[in-house]
């Protein structure tokens, strides 16, 4: 795939409007379709394009492995951070409500932040996976050399 | 769509299977825009067109593009199963509510509050948002915690059989 230059201009085209959906994806999913999970995977198939296109090095350069693996860790623990907050704050696991001082604040605030965390372990683990797959592949053909 | 399902069952090739059966997800994508139920069309469109395609491809490089068909099948049996399941199925049909019929127990249960609630309890007029990330918010912290684990085994599963096929070397 490195020297299709009609490949390469249309990913190039096309990553900005890739990841740019994604994020409006997440962001107003309180008033159309999506969330943190969509949001996750058009994101991670933005990445997966640029690493197809451009090679797996490229793409490792903009998103190292051992950064992807911690990052789809994080947004697990970012979900349940949120949900530890309000159990301090005087509610039960899970419960927005008591993180702002109004209900509903404390609700919008949380879905924004919960659906981000969705977003970023699905996207680094569809990262991960397909680096696994990529990385696997490399050393098999390098076997058979 | 059943041509596409059909299409896939019958080729020998996966290369065209993988590519059919991102053709059958695209389809059953708009079928579920067509249903209203944008967000699933969204989640279709994005996973089953596109993410496990490309994860199938991939594993196709890795395992070879070839179905090996085995000698020791039994045609019969297997359609026996499907006629019988399918009967099943079908007979179940027949003991469900309406498609969209408001008294339908699943409409009943907890379904009005959180269509009455949502708007004022989460300032999201989403409701789908609303359900799945703040009254449900167990299950979609569930569904979190089951992808990155799965992620992490398959991460750990083939990064640990390279380190031993480097070993071998």
């Amino acid at each position: 795939m490195q020297h299709h230059p009609i490949l390469h201009l249309v990913a190039k085209l096309l990553m900005p409007f890739i990841l740019v959906f994604s994020l409006y994806v997440l962001f107003h999913a309180e008033y159309g379709p999506g969330g943190g999970f969509q949001n996750g995977v058009i994101f991670g198939a933005g990445l997966i394009l640029y690493g197809i296109i451009f090679g797996k090095d490229a793409a490792m350069k903009v998103a190292p492995p051992a950064v992807v693996h911690v990052l789809a860790a994080t947004g697990v623990l970012i979900y349940v951070f949120i949900g530890i907050a309000g159990m301090f704050l005087g509610g039960e696991f899970l419960n927005y409500s008591v993180l702002l001082p109004t209900p509903v604040s404390g609700q919008k605030f949380a879905i924004i932040f919960v659906e981000a965390g969705v977003g970023l372990t699905v996207a680094s683990v569809m990262v991960a996976l397909f680096y696994s797959y990529s990385m696997y592949k490399h050393t098999d053909s390098s076997e058979q050399n | 769509m059943v041509a596409a399902a059909l299409a896939i069952a019958r080729h020998k090739r996966l290369f065209a299977s993988v590519m059919l059966y991102s053709i059958y997800s695209a389809l059953s994508a708009i079928l579920f825009v067509l249903l209203d139920a944008v967000d699933v069309a969204l989640t279709e469109a994005a996973v089953g067109t596109c993410i496990s395609t490309i994860l199938m491809l991939s594993a196709l490089s890795l395992t070879g593009t070839r179905v090996e068909i085995s000698e020791h099948q039994h045609p019969i049996l297997a359609l026996c199963v499907v006629v019988v399941v399918g009967a099943a199925l079908i007979y179940g049909i027949s003991d469900m509510p309406i498609y969209t019929d408001p008294n339908a127990p699943a409409n009943l249960h907890v379904a009005p509050t959180y269509l009455s609630e949502a708007l004022s309890e989460t300032g999201s007029p989403n409701v789908v948002t609303a359900v799945l990330a703040s009254y449900r918010g167990y299950d979609t912290l569930g569904e979190v915690v089951v992808i990155f684990t799965a992620g992490i085994g398959v991460v750990a599963l083939l990064v640990q059989r390279r380190r031993k096929s480097q070993q071998e070397q």
